[in-house]
């Protein structure tokens, strides 16, 4: 078994215009850069992406959006993204926000076969809107469903050709849960080894939920309070 | 930036959102980790003790009750506890990020606000105006002129800064501020 791809385009060749995607990372760390610049090359259109953040003017994620690649998102959190933010105010782009602890247990619960959770988070809130409430226990709940997508761009530290994968420090984030909630998960690593290599202790995301493996290269991991205050392209 | 401001002898474990236990102080020269940084994107360090883990537990461990305090910011609280920070409707698009899920899961909720806008309009209201980033969760309000708790007669004003008394920071509040009889200077630690 050998889920190794060569190189990142060729990892990303088939996704189709239109796909639900969703992409690993919180602001810029633990981003799939190389996973991102191959789909900005290929310029898919029409994309429903679910990422907790959507980059930054200038990088990560931000260059799908300057792309015009990106039709709707699920995420948590704007902050800085000048481009998003004028984009939803001028309503060119469908945005949904969701609370971060809830999108990332909507993820796992697809992942899981669990179709729908309850949460005491956004009661009271827009987030309740239309949504069906229960009382467990003397307390509110609000109904959540899990959410599913056709491609996870994710990034891992160090993977083996099985797809066994292993994250660096708070570069984890949302790629384990995302790596088992897509048809094809794709995952980009800094270092490939051979099985046995990773101590099977430390193995956060097990093979069986990963389709292809590709070397990412060059990363530029920019600290984004840096990349921000220093206006973007330094 | 709370971190900073812990005094002395007090033993304080930070968690960050984003999947860590124990975050330590920024790096203190020009190198920085970029697989380690806080939920405001800024690197940090690492104490010894602490944990890294994914997004969902990260979460699991909110939500489910594991926080003893969450300290956030707000655009308006009122007197209900009720907490808006995370949109201006068809001005500012900001998402809440992890906040609905820290008021929610958190034991107990501070927020630390700046007392009126810059044009010197109350944000402590009788009823946020702002769509609510959760709703009767707010425990505890501080701001440069005072401390405020939240309780279920009303806002109880139990501290002052230094230059102000209870009749300006009334006059700056849009709610009702009760006086609390044991009302006192707010004791302010500058070693940042």
């Amino acid at each position: 078994m050998n889920k190794v791809v060569r190189t990142a385009s060729e990892a990303v060749a088939d996704i189709a215009h239109g796909s639900t995607v969703m992409l690993g990372g919180f602001g810029l760390c633990g981003i799939p850069e190389n996973l991102i610049a191959a789909l900005v090359e290929r310029r898919v259109k029409g994309l429903h992406t679910i990422s907790n953040n959507m980059g930054v003017d200038g990088f990560g994620m931000g260059l799908m959006l300057e792309a015009g690649m990106i039709a709707s998102h699920i995420g948590s959190y704007v902050g800085e993204n000048r481009l998003l933010e004028a984009m939803v105010l001028k309503k060119e782009l469908d945005l949904t926000l969701i609370p971060q602890g809830t999108l990332a247990e909507r993820i796992r619960a697809g992942g899981a076969g669990i179709p729908a959770f309850y949460v005491p988070t956004g009661l009271g809130t827009m987030v309740a809107d239309g949504k069906e409430t229960r009382q467990i226990g003397g307390r509110f709940y609000i109904l959540e469903q899990a959410l599913h997508a056709d491609v996870a761009l994710i990034k891992a530290w160090k993977g083996d050709r099985l797809g066994n994968l292993v994250y660096r420090k708070t570069a984890r984030n949302f790629n384990p849960s995302m790596a088992t909630a897509a048809k094809l998960t794709i995952a980009e690593v800094e270092e490939l080894v051979e099985p046995g290599n990773l101590d099977p202790d430390h193995i956060t995301t097990p093979g069986i939920y990963v389709n292809r493996v590709v070397l990412g290269a060059e990363y530029r991991k920019p600290i984004e309070s840096k990349f921000i205050k220093s206006g973007g392209a330094a | 930036m709370i971190a900073g401001y812990v005094p002395a002898g007090i033993d304080v474990m930070f968690q960050s959102e984003n999947g860590m236990l124990g975050v330590g102080a920024p790096p203190t020269d020009d190198w920085a980790d970029p697989d380690l940084i806080n939920a405001g994107k800024q690197p940090v360090t690492e104490l010894p003790g602490c944990s890294f883990f994914a997004s969902e537990e990260s979460f699991a461990m909110i939500r489910g009750g594991h926080m003893d305090m969450s300290i956030l910011g707000a655009m308006q609280v009122d007197e209900h506890g009720n907490l808006a920070n995370w949109t201006i409707p068809g001005k500012m698009v900001k998402g809440m990020g992890g906040a609905m899920d820290l008021v929610a899961g958190a034991r107990r909720v501070i927020v630390a606000m700046e007392h009126q806008t810059k044009d010197g309009i109350p944000r402590i209201l009788k009823q946020c105006t702002l769509p609510l980033t959760g709703k009767s969760v707010v425990h505890d309000i501080v701001t440069e002129f005072c401390w405020i708790r939240v309780t279920a007669e009303g806002l109880l004003l139990t501290e002052l800064t230094d230059g102000v008394d209870a009749i300006d920071v009334q006059s700056r509040t849009e709610a009702r501020l009760l006086v609390s009889p044991n009302l006192r200077m707010m004791p302010v630690s500058t070693s940042a």
